[in-house]
């Protein structure tokens, strides 16, 4: 990974998200540098508390991602319920309502999918725990663009439908535990 | 690296469909569209949007099909049924002062979001002195709306949705449900004109007191979101009413100071009585 620039972080998480991101996202240092776009499935119609709950554990700003925002270095983005969350060429943000993806909206493969086009090599996807097989497709396309691509380790995931079905899909990613994805992504900027 | 020779093919076809049958994408945000177009290749049995660009300028019997790509075409029956509430309880004494009404659901789809207006108009007792104009570019769209049949599978769904936004009647009112299929009632398309236009490249075509388009500026870009609220405060009566989607705002808009705030939350606007 010496020498590698990245731009930004693609995650995406289901059953156990909450979890898993309390853990890793707030081992991020103040001034981290890497844009962070995050999917994790919500029921539709719940208020999303996400960005409320992590913004109080985390040195990065939080918040939930606005349709045609401009993505900013260092800061923590949340899809809202109910919407796929896309990237454009231009490093902005679009909301769909298209439908549904493997039973879910947002669908942490069209982020990754869509942010693969946008930041090709200089992303990295991370896919933790989840009960179903949302992501596989996603972080396979981020790989097939060049960029790095990270899964939890199976056996250490609340839920390992996901994480399994990732590494079916990039059998070479490599599976850490959440504190080892948290020292990656600062080792990854200081390379 | 990503594919960029998509991204020039991507945009070539684009421009193609405008210059051929005027149906003009380019100012859509180009993520989306250019997965649903990656959808339609991949149905077309095409390797490249070049090849797929070749087939549809030579054969417009394949546009509907395309178009059913490239339009989204997804909604419910009173969705975000705290929107409707607000509309019953804050917009509706409002509208009562007036004698006669124009609604325009802009960007209508398949229907859903007329029908919710048209039963909740008929609840409020205003229906029979409302008119509704129901548009789309999509023609296949706009004639499963002016049919009203929905998978009957759906109606669960809806009926919650009627229940949770103040509904005052059973939804089972409207509809008569056989063969899996539900079909709502003819009745409620008696004041309604379904109509082809484009937010893109269509103008002004009435004075509305309240314009409806949830879920559709989200597909288009900052330029073409602004010529399309620019449509909007243009086609309102002083003081007539916008609704934008969820998480759609008129906010970061060059048409932003036309408005003022009506129910922030709930993403409706008032125009201005200056502007």
């Amino acid at each position: 990974m010496t020498g590698r620039h990245f731009e930004a972080v693609v995650i995406g998480a289901s059953a156990g998200a909450v979890e898993a991101l309390s853990v890793l996202l707030p081992a991020l240092p103040r001034g981290y540098p890497l844009a962070i776009l995050i999917v994790i499935h919500l029921p539709p119609d719940k208020k999303s508390v996400m960005a409320e709950i992590m913004s109080a554990k985390c040195a990065l700003p939080v918040k939930e991602a606005e349709d045609k925002e401009s993505i900013a270095g260092g800061t923590i983005y949340f899809a809202p319920p109910d919407y796929h969350l896309l990237v454009e060429a231009d490093k902005s943000l679009s909301l769909s309502s298209e439908e549904p993806v493997l039973f879910s909206r947002p669908s942490i493969d069209i982020l990754f999918e869509t942010a693969a086009d946008a930041y090709g090599a200089e992303l990295i996807g991370i896919i933790l725990s989840g009960a179903n097989e949302d992501g596989a497709r996603g972080l396979k396309a981020v790989l097939d663009a060049g960029g790095a691509v990270v899964v939890q380790q199976p056996e250490l995931a609340y839920a390992s439908a996901m994480p399994l079905a990732a590494l079916e899909a990039c059998p070479d990613a490599i599976a850490l535990s959440l504190e080892q994805i948290a020292s990656y992504l600062q080792k990854v900027v200081h390379a | 690296m990503p594919n960029k020779t998509d991204d020039i093919e991507l945009k070539l076809m684009l421009e193609a469909l405008y210059q051929k049958y005027h149906y003009d994408f380019r100012g859509y945000s180009l993520a989306s569209v250019k997965r649903r177009m990656g959808q339609a290749r991949e149905h077309f049995g095409c390797k490249s949007y070049s090849q797929l660009q070749d087939r549809i300028l030579h054969d417009a019997s394949l546009l509907p099909k395309l178009l059913s790509y490239l339009t989204v075409q997804v909604s419910e029956l009173f969705r975000d049924p705290h929107y409707f509430k607000i509309i019953r309880e804050k917009l509706v004494p409002h509208l009562r002062t007036y004698p006669s009404l124009k609604v325009w659901i802009a960007g209508c789809s398949t229907g859903e979001e007329l029908y919710s207006f048209v039963i909740l108009f008929r609840e409020e007792g205003l229906e029979d002195r409302t008119l509704f104009y129901a548009t789309d570019i999509n023609p296949e769209a706009l004639n499963k709306a002016e049919a009203g049949v929905y998978e009957v599978d759906r109606i669960q769904l809806f009926t919650e949705n009627h229940r949770r936004s103040g509904g005052k009647s059973s939804l089972s009112d409207y509809y008569t449900a056989a063969y899996g299929a539900a079909s709502f009632d003819k009745s409620l398309r008696k004041r309604v004109v379904f109509s082809d236009h484009s937010l893109v490249s269509d103008a002004v075509f009435t004075e509305a007191h309240l314009i409806s388009c949830r879920n559709v500026l989200i597909y288009f870009d900052r330029e073409l979101q602004d010529r399309a609220l620019g449509l909007f405060k243009d086609s309102l009566i002083r003081k007539g009413f916008l609704g934008l989607g969820a998480k759609e705002s008129i906010r970061f808009s060059n048409q932003a100071d036309y408005f003022i705030d009506f129910s922030r939350e709930e993403r409706l606007y008032q125009k201005r009585g200056d502007a």
